[in-house]
């Protein structure tokens, strides 16, 4: 049999290979909140032509109604061709906005600038939404793990099982914050409501994972009393294996991937995020979730500073 | 036996109903007076539109009733003002979020129906007040003032009347074919103005709309019919806007514009078309896969998931869910959870022949064995969803409640279609191959 849970701390060293690059990238850098926390404007406008003014003058108009820090990209339509200018810059009230449209439409000779997109989003709301988010993440979190310390009460350290949920929870909260810190720096992905609702999907689910490992633990452990626990949790998570690896591979990842692939750039940053973060998610019940219990039920941390010395 | 066929019975029932539903020109029901539109009700980012979120100012007290009042009257505001289907909702306790479909440029609709829209009409004494002067009244002060007083650079003045003394309201033209509003008050304010109006003439009334001054007629003589017309340099539309604000009424409280998404129709439609094949693709690999892998369960699971999702998009049309990207995300992702529930027993049915037991022994304890992780972990994330439906409509993110929605709606479907119908089709399967014991190449094994 397949023996996973000997090389846990390799797979301990694994998950942290995924999770440090993109925090250090957020620690340097801060958190990439887009204007549904931090408060803002993001214009997108689309150009009858391909011809787009030059990012300086396109500022230009903007600092001289007043607004400072403003950013221009250009990006590609649904027609394929760059006639898109994305423009973010802080709040500003739709007369504003229809001003910078006229003024853009007479000073760059265009006819008709279409406004594909236009959200602006002021302080106040900004500060509250980020607020209630952070707590919505809290209670999730906290509301899954009573309920998973009530679903084991009848074995046990329930317990325990609760708090490696927590901690396999958390490692996949981190996945989900790296990859969003290295796609800010590779391709722009910001922090927006889409990225709270995939966090919050990826905690619902990653629930569901270790609760399967872990009932598998907990039928097992009913009539495979006498075998070590390693070997018990081993067994349970080679049963389970195929099960997670069809549900999780080919059924919810294949959903997500045809999403990310082919549903459009709108969706794209939340499929993938949510691909990694599901994927994150299976991986932890089987290599972080149950592997956690194994080193609480031998209490490893005794080792572990004595390994330390004896390889040194 | 017997059993089963009932079932099957039931489940050809549903499936037909459902069927029916998901047609694209549904009539919609209609018993006597009971009457149901059945459609699908597209979200402002598969539309197009623009959403904007109103705030009270923080430092405005403000009741629940206020705010439900204030969502009504700009409801009421917007209809009469001919902007169709606009949704005008509460969500939390100092928030209105108003849903304006296909509309890309509302500035015209949004900045009349927001202002408060409170009139008075004003005692200035000897002194007209040009236009657009702002003012300070003491209308809503527990005393009222005797003299025009000043304060903070503005002067206060003494409210006669306001908008809530009238009895109707309406646009007319005037002798020089300029817009006018026409006003009537009602019986008592009718009285307090003639009297008023009798002991003042030559004086200045001044009408003021949100304390800002609109115009400052003289009286030239007493008004007995409680009858008037504002003028004010009105065009069509101002005049029309205002004849409405009064006609609604005032909003009890002032609302700021906190945010406000539009949503191109153009991008709408393509996230629609792409988000649709997507999920195309993304359930046809599926279903190959469970066919491939299960075989004959795998089938019967691509049967259930077919019926999943005809059966959970007649819910949506039925509620009626509005769709969002992100709704269409959350059933695309509950399919996965749908197909969970079927792996988790499949794996478990292919474990009990795999020792030896009969197959409708494996069956039995294949569902038994896997219903507490199925319970479980379905229950953890209804418990997901109904948080992010809570914040989401405490913040008018309608598509994170959209979201939440579909994917609480999926969870609960997919329980349903994984216990009884691929459970039901399953057993008249097997039922109808002989000795399948023998042909462990029928379940994958």
């Amino acid at each position: 049999m397949l023996d996973i849970l000997g090389k846990r701390y390799y797979f301990f060293a694994l998950s942290l290979l995924v999770i440090l690059p993109g925090l250090i990238i957020l620690a340097i850098n801060g958190l990439p909140l887009a204007i549904d926390f931090s408060g803002g404007t993001i214009l997108e406008l689309q150009f009858p032509t391909t011809n787009l003014p030059p990012t300086e003058e396109v500022v230009q108009i903007y600092n001289e109604m007043g607004f400072r820090e403003v950013q221009v990209q250009t990006a590609a339509g649904p027609s394929g061709q760059r006639d898109i200018l994305v423009i973010r810059s802080p709040f500003m009230d739709e007369e504003a906005k229809n001003k910078v449209v006229s003024t853009m439409e007479e000073r760059f000779g265009v006819e008709q600038i279409t406004v594909n997109r236009f959200d602006s989003v002021g302080p106040v709301i900004a500060a509250q939404v980020t607020n209630r988010a952070a707590l919505a993440v809290a209670v999730a979190a906290l509301a899954v793990v009573l309920y998973i310390t009530y679903a084991f009460r009848g074995i046990p350290h329930a317990f325990r099982y609760g708090v490696c949920a927590i901690i396999a929870m958390i490692h996949d909260i981190l996945v989900v914050f790296s990859i969003t810190g290295i796609g800010s720096v590779l391709w722009g992905w910001q922090m927006d409501s889409l990225f709270l609702t995939a966090l919050l999907t990826v905690i619902g689910f990653s629930t569901q994972d270790k609760i399967v490992v872990f009932d598998r633990i907990r039928e097992n452990s009913a009539f495979l009393r006498k075998l070590p626990f390693e070997k018990l949790a081993n067994h349970s998570i080679v049963q389970t294996l195929q099960r997670s690896i069809n549900t999780q591979l080919m059924t919810v990842e294949f959903m997500l991937l045809a999403l990310a692939l082919f549903g459009g750039v709108t969706l794209r940053e939340f499929a993938v995020i949510l691909l990694v973060g599901l994927f994150s998610g299976t991986y932890s019940s089987i290599f972080v979730a149950a592997p956690i219990l194994v080193v609480w039920e031998n209490k490893e941390w005794r080792t572990w500073f004595r390994k330390q010395n004896a390889s040194a | 036996m017997n059993r089963r066929l009932v079932n099957l019975i039931v489940i050809l029932i549903i499936f037909a109903l459902a069927v029916w539903i998901d047609l694209p020109n549904n009539p919609g029901i209609k018993i006597g007076s009971f009457e149901k539109k059945l459609e699908t009700v597209l979200g402002l980012d598969l539309r197009g539109g623009m959403q904007v979120i109103l705030s009270v100012p923080p430092e405005i007290a403000v009741t629940q009733q206020n705010l439900q009042d204030a969502a009504t009257i700009l409801e009421n505001r917007s209809n009469a003002l001919g902007v169709s289907e606009v949704v005008f909702q509460t969500a939390g306790e100092r928030i209105i979020v108003g849903e304006f479909p296909g509309a890309t440029d509302a500035e015209e609709v949004i900045n009349p129906i927001r202002q408060v829209g409170q009139l008075e009409f004003v005692d200035t004494g000897n002194t007209p007040l040009p236009p657009g002067t702002e003012i300070l009244t003491d209308f809503g002060l527990p005393e009222p003032v005797t003299q025009p007083t000043e304060e903070d650079g503005k002067i206060r003045y003494h409210t006669i009347l306001t908008g809530k003394d009238l009895k109707s309201v309406g646009v007319v033209r005037g002798q020089l074919n300029e817009y006018e509003v026409a006003i009537e008050f009602n019986p008592e304010a009718g009285k307090i103005f003639e009297e008023w109006t009798t002991q003042n003439v030559g004086k200045y009334l001044t009408i003021v709309l949100d304390k800002k001054v609109i115009s400052s007629p003289v009286i030239e003589q007493p008004i007995k019919d409680g009858q008037g017309v504002i003028r004010g340099g009105f065009t069509a539309e101002s005049a029309n806007s205002l004849a409405v604000q009064l006609r609604y009424g005032s909003l009890p409280i002032p609302l700021n514009i906190e945010q406000i998404r539009v949503i191109g129709p153009t991008l709408g439609q393509d996230s629609l078309e792409k988000s649709l094949i997507a999920g195309l693709i993304g359930f046809a690999i599926v279903m190959l896969f469970m066919a491939i892998y299960y075989r004959v369960p795998g089938f019967v699971a691509d049967l259930s998931l077919i019926f999943y999702a005809l059966l959970t998009f007649a819910i949506f049309k039925a509620i009626p869910v509005t769709l969002t990207l992100p709704g269409i995300a959350g059933f695309l992702l509950s399919t996965g959870s749908a197909l969970d529930a079927n792996i988790l027993i499949f794996e478990r049915l292919k474990e009990e022949l795999r020792n030896g037991r009969t197959i409708r022994q494996a069956i039995d304890l294949g569902w038994r064995r896997a219903w507490p992780s199925i319970r479980d972990s379905n229950i953890a994330a209804l418990i997901t969803s109904g948080i992010l439906f809570w914040f989401g409509s405490a913040f008018g993110a309608s598509f994170v409640k959209g979201f939440a929605l579909t994917l609480a709606l999926g969870v609960v479907v997919s329980l349903f279609t994984a216990l009884f119908v691929t459970r039901t089709l399953l057993g008249l399967f097997l039922e109808s191959i002989k000795e399948p014991e023998k042909r462990p190449e029928l379940f994958g094994i």
